[in-house]
């Protein structure tokens, strides 16, 4: 049981920690796990999250950051002030748990539905596309000789990489070919500055809680680049979760997501982050057809996956929404 | 020819019985998975009731958009490089009216309550 190996973990590195129990495994990727548990300790018992590969899991995906740059990244994030688990250890060979890390839990909500819709975080929504905005700033503002070693993408080579995984899918889709050709012509060419970009960042992979935002959290994607796709991406609808006329996330508008970017003291560019939605809604039309590969040939053939690859054709509506709008 | 019920009434069937009587059986990830089966069923109905239809449609918009023939997969493709090489673009005539409608016969297969399908809906398809 993992409880065992948490438990002698804890005791190495958690002044007064007693073990660990109540284990319960979140998810379950491919190469990645995500457990809960709590830390037996005289003063209390203490939330923790474990995320980790475990042993003899084959390497990451070649887009993932790895969780050892997860681990760092999350840390600096905290230490900056801007809402983050704490991470409390980074797992060595002794834990006997794989790669991975040990983060502090941060309770809350990250149901992107519920999130929009319950009573419970009915005082916070208002005030959560601006909130985002800050957070952004802050993560764009880490302080780059700390960052631990990422991929650097630009648009251009985004857009190269892109076309290669749709072609590889041999799916042709006129209106993906219409979205590749539509961000050549609109590729904004090398950001001014390159920055951390989070790289998920969305509703869905925020805690929050009724008082707003608590963690931002998945990093798996995290790299360097135009800080702008950040922002794009958060506005994909896919994102939307329904609120179609609210960009931010489902919480507000472009203006508010700006100004809470803005107000932070960082400069937003909205025709790049026009690029970046457009991009971010090909990316996701992309994904669903790698599920759709991944159910018909590959070790997962869930109902759930192949159900993914038909969500491909709400991201074509809302290409042309983008691209070709019908009058309003 | 096939005999009767036809694949659409068949399929609507299991959907039911899933749908009414067993999902009040079971709870947690299996209720879950259930829903995902009878969206799958409510799905393939879709289809099958509107496939033929919106294909025969969809390969006479591609003759006309392509000057040339051939199955729905292969004016897709063709169409699918045409746009690729820039031969064929948003100034084509009726090559946006084709992307709209094309997407819209998928989304009311697909995932017919997805909201911005439901908004073009609105605007008169």
């Amino acid at each position: 049981m993992i409880e065992a190996e948490l438990s002698r973990s804890v005791a190495r590195w958690c002044p007064g920690a007693t073990g660990a129990t109540g284990a319960a495994k979140l998810s379950g990727g491919a190469s990645q796990e995500t457990w809960r548990f709590d830390i037996l300790h005289p003063d209390g018992p203490i939330g923790a999250i474990l995320r980790r590969s475990p042993k003899g899991y084959g390497a990451a995906p070649t887009r993932a950051a790895g969780l050892a740059a997860e681990a760092q990244l999350m840390q600096l994030t905290y230490e900056a002030g801007v809402p983050s688990p704490r991470v409390m250890h980074v797992l060595v060979p002794e834990d006997e748990l794989g790669t991975g890390f040990i983060m502090q839990r941060v309770e809350g909500e990250t149901i992107a539905r519920k999130i929009l819709r319950d009573e419970e975080f009915a005082a916070a929504r208002p005030r959560l596309a601006r909130q985002i905005g800050g957070v952004l700033a802050g993560l764009h503002r880490l302080p780059q000789d700390k960052l631990p070693e990422l991929r650097s993408r630009s648009a251009t080579q985004e857009i190269s990489e892109f076309e290669r995984d749709y072609r590889s899918l041999n799916w042709p889709k006129p209106v993906f070919e219409l979205a590749l050709r539509w961000l050549r012509d609109h590729d904004p060419g090398p950001s001014d500055e390159e920055t951390l970009v989070h790289g998920d960042f969305r509703n869905g992979n925020m805690i929050i809680g009724p008082d707003g935002i608590r963690a931002v959290l998945d990093w798996e994607l995290a790299h360097l680049g135009d800080p702008m796709e950040d922002l794009g991406w958060v506005c994909v609808n896919s994102w939307r979760f329904g609120e179609i006329d609210k960009p931010a996330g489902g919480f507000g508008s472009r203006e508010e997501l700006f100004a809470g970017y803005e107000a932070a003291g960082r400069k937003c560019d909205p025709a790049r982050v026009k690029f970046w939605e457009v991009m971010g809604s090909l990316r996701w039309g992309i994904m669903c057809g790698g599920m759709m590969q991944r159910f018909r040939e590959g070790p997962d053939h869930s109902m759930e996956r192949a159900m993914i690859g038909r969500r491909a054709s709400e991201t074509e509506i809302d290409l042309l929404r983008l691209l070709a709008p019908r009058g309003s | 020819m096939q005999d009767e019920p036809t694949p659409i009434e068949l399929t609507k069937a299991v959907a039911d019985f899933l749908r009414n009587d067993i999902t009040p059986l079971i709870s947690g990830h299996q209720a879950f998975k259930l829903r995902v089966a009878v969206n799958i069923l409510d799905l393939v109905t879709r289809q099958l009731t509107r496939e033929q239809g919106s294909d025969a449609k969809e390969v006479e918009r591609l003759r006309a958009l392509l000057g040339a023939d051939g199955s729905v997969g292969d004016l897709n493709r063709a169409l699918a490089e045409r746009i690729a090489k820039g031969d064929v673009d948003l100034t084509t005539p009726g090559l946006a009216e084709h992307l709209w409608q094309t997407t819209m016969d998928k989304l009311a297969v697909d995932q017919p309550n997805y909201a911005s399908y439901k908004r073009e809906l609105s605007r008169g398809g």
